[in-house]
């Protein structure tokens, strides 16, 4: 049984139905591995072994009693900005390296109730600003596919840990790209849903009007069946859909026949290298065999996201960070003189470098005299990179394009250049400012890293994203490989 | 456009972010070629634009004033750096009158 990692979360639950194997020796496999393997990738910050043991044997027993719940015995992971009742939750940061939250966030409570076991919590870029997962006061994260490469971020520990086979799947969040960027550089399928679909209560904050809750996966399937029990109305998020949640795996054998898919003409006016330009094609080769019909859409307001974006982003970053003071929890600098000298040094040594800057540029655009220069500039400039993906959604049901401009970048590239980091996420942060759902899956590789392009789907149409994603993961193996250990 | 010493200060100082003088000039650098980047916006006509704060444009919803959490104040304060008789300690920030 030392294979259990390879299976499906479909498959692990046929088998622990039929009790060809039981939870706690899937849960142990998993341990196992992670004792193995992850001191070369430092994908977790925190292994809950003693809880999941715990947690597998109740599993086993309810299997007896036949009141087995929905995905009751699948070990999963949880990124560490999600908060764990009485289980550290850092963020990432040393102003949270001992935080123990006084409660659970919605997301983990729903999928404890649906039976899974919780392994531990992922590492992650500093409060999830960051692509690359070197932003982490807990270390950089590897790439599985090559220990030189990173896995992206921010969601690199829990990208790291599935592609891996550290875990069956993981929670992440994606706020510019955070789930579908290191979705794509390590070979995974990520699904970023529509902005209110998963409640964001005891997501720790990083830029209100744009995060969302959503899930690293092996394939369009597995993620189905986390999101299902993920998703849904929530009343202690103000900002949380009316819509309950769906049975995604009921709809994701759904047909691509007669899907038209855009083509935005704007994001081949980037500099893509060739093997991108090439899968590109390939890839939609197989979806047009599939029955999907390809056009061509008009974005043209799509070269204003990133400003947009490095302004609201940092703006509401500064306002969520300004709790960290020192006092109430979190971390505190030794001896405080007086009170100014208490919050400036507390924040001097609590934050990393990357969350300071987005903090100061997020300050001087909110500012006094600079408000309406900047803030509220970017949010008209939003509403107009919205309103042309509801034009494009009149005319086609889903949008494609790559989802980063290339594979892995080796560690150190681009962690001293802002800006060059930033273009990572120039795929994917339109879907973030327009609130809509979209999904990274994996198309091939180029010199043995990972290549992943994106789907963008108007709103509430996730289900569309899954199905479709899945059809394609039928007549292809990209989704099926595993880096060597 | 470039941000000078004095905005920095300025900025750091409201965003209670303490900076070591040897980092001003690689911080400044790097917050300019920020702000360059985002100053693209400014060729956009925005004229008759509202701007968009959710967006799904969905108002925040209301409900009844209802007490929904209960006193928790231990638990609560097991997380903080500096607490004493239930409060949380700060130093002091009121002198006596000279």
């Amino acid at each position: 049984m030392s294979e259990l990692y390879r299976f499906s979360i479909k498959d692990k639950l046929k088998g622990l139905l039929e009790r060809k194997f039981s939870s706690i020796e899937i849960t142990e496999s998993y341990i196992e591995r992670i004792k193995n393997f992850d001191s070369n990738l430092n994908s977790y910050i925190t292994l809950t072994e003693d809880l999941a043991i715990k947690k597998a044997k109740e599993s086993d027993q309810r299997y007896q009693a036949k009141t087995n719940l929905p995905l009751d015995g699948i070990p999963i992971a949880h990124k560490d900005i999600f908060c764990t009742k009485d289980t550290l939750t850092t963020c990432g940061s040393r102003m949270l390296s001992d935080f123990v939250p006084p409660y659970s966030s919605t997301v983990v409570e729903k999928l404890d109730n649906a039976g899974s076991i919780t392994l531990g919590k992922t590492n992650m870029d500093e409060f999830a600003m960051g692509s690359s997962n070197e932003t982490s006061f807990f270390g950089e994260v590897k790439n599985p596919w090559n220990k030189k490469f990173v896995p992206g971020g921010s969601s690199g520990g829990s990208a790291s840990s599935v592609a891996a086979g550290l875990c069956s799947a993981a929670t992440a969040t994606d706020t510019g790209g955070s789930i579908r960027q290191p979705a794509s550089l390590c070979g995974l399928t990520g699904i970023k849903p529509t902005y209110g679909r998963v409640s964001r209560y005891g997501m720790i904050a990083f830029a209100s009007s744009l995060d969302q809750g959503g899930v690293l996966a092996k394939s369009s399937e597995d993620a189905a069946y986390l999101l299902s029990h993920m998703s849904g109305n929530d009343p202690k998020d103000s900002t949380s859909l009316k819509e309950e949640s769906i049975d995604f795996t009921k709809t994701i054998e759904s047909s691509l026949k007669g899907i038209k898919i855009g083509i935005p003409k704007q994001f081949f006016s980037y500099d893509l290298p060739d093997y991108i330009q090439k899968n590109i094609e390939e890839t939609k080769k197989e979806l047009e065999k599939l029955g999907a019909i390809f056009c061509e859409v008009d974005l043209p307001n799509l070269d204003l996201s990133l400003p947009i974006y490095y302004i609201l982003a940092p703006a509401e970053c500064s306002a969520n960070l300004s709790r960290y003071d020192g006092v109430k929890f979190g971390y505190r600098c030794e001896n405080p003189k007086d009170l100014d000298d208490l919050y400036l040094r507390t924040r001097k040594e609590g934050f990393g470098d990357e969350v300071k800057r987005r903090i100061l540029i997020g300050t001087y655009a909110l500012s006094a005299g600079f408000y309406d220069a900047y803030y509220l500039k970017a949010q008209k400039c939003r509403r107009l990179v919205a309103e042309d993906f509801e034009k494009a959604f009149k005319k086609v049901d889903l949008i494609f394009s790559p989802t980063t401009p290339g594979t892995a970048f080796k560690a150190g590239d681009k962690v001293d250049d802002p800006l060059e980091m930033y273009l990572q996420d120039i795929f994917t942060i339109p879907a973030n400012l327009a609130g809509l759902p979209a999904i990274s899956f994996p198309t091939g590789f180029h010199n043995e890293l990972p290549i992943g392009m994106q789907l963008v789907a108007n709103k509430l149409e996730e289900s569309v994203l899954l199905s479709s994603c899945h059809q394609f993961q039928k007549i292809t193996d990209y989704h099926k490989k595993w880096p060597s250990q | 456009m470039s941000i000078s010493d004095k905005e920095l200060k300025q900025i750091a100082y409201l965003a209670r972010i303490g900076i070591e003088q040897d980092d001003f000039q690689s911080l400044r650098g790097k917050l300019s070629d920020i702000l360059n980047m985002v100053n693209e916006l400014n060729k956009i006509d925005t004229e008759n634009v509202s701007p968009m704060s959710h967006p799904l444009d969905i108002s925040q919803p209301l409900r009844e004033d209802e007490v929904t959490e209960k006193n928790q104040r231990e638990s609560l304060q097991e997380g903080s750096p500096h607490t004493k008789a239930g409060l949380f300690l700060v130093p002091k920030v009121i002198d006596k009158e000279e």
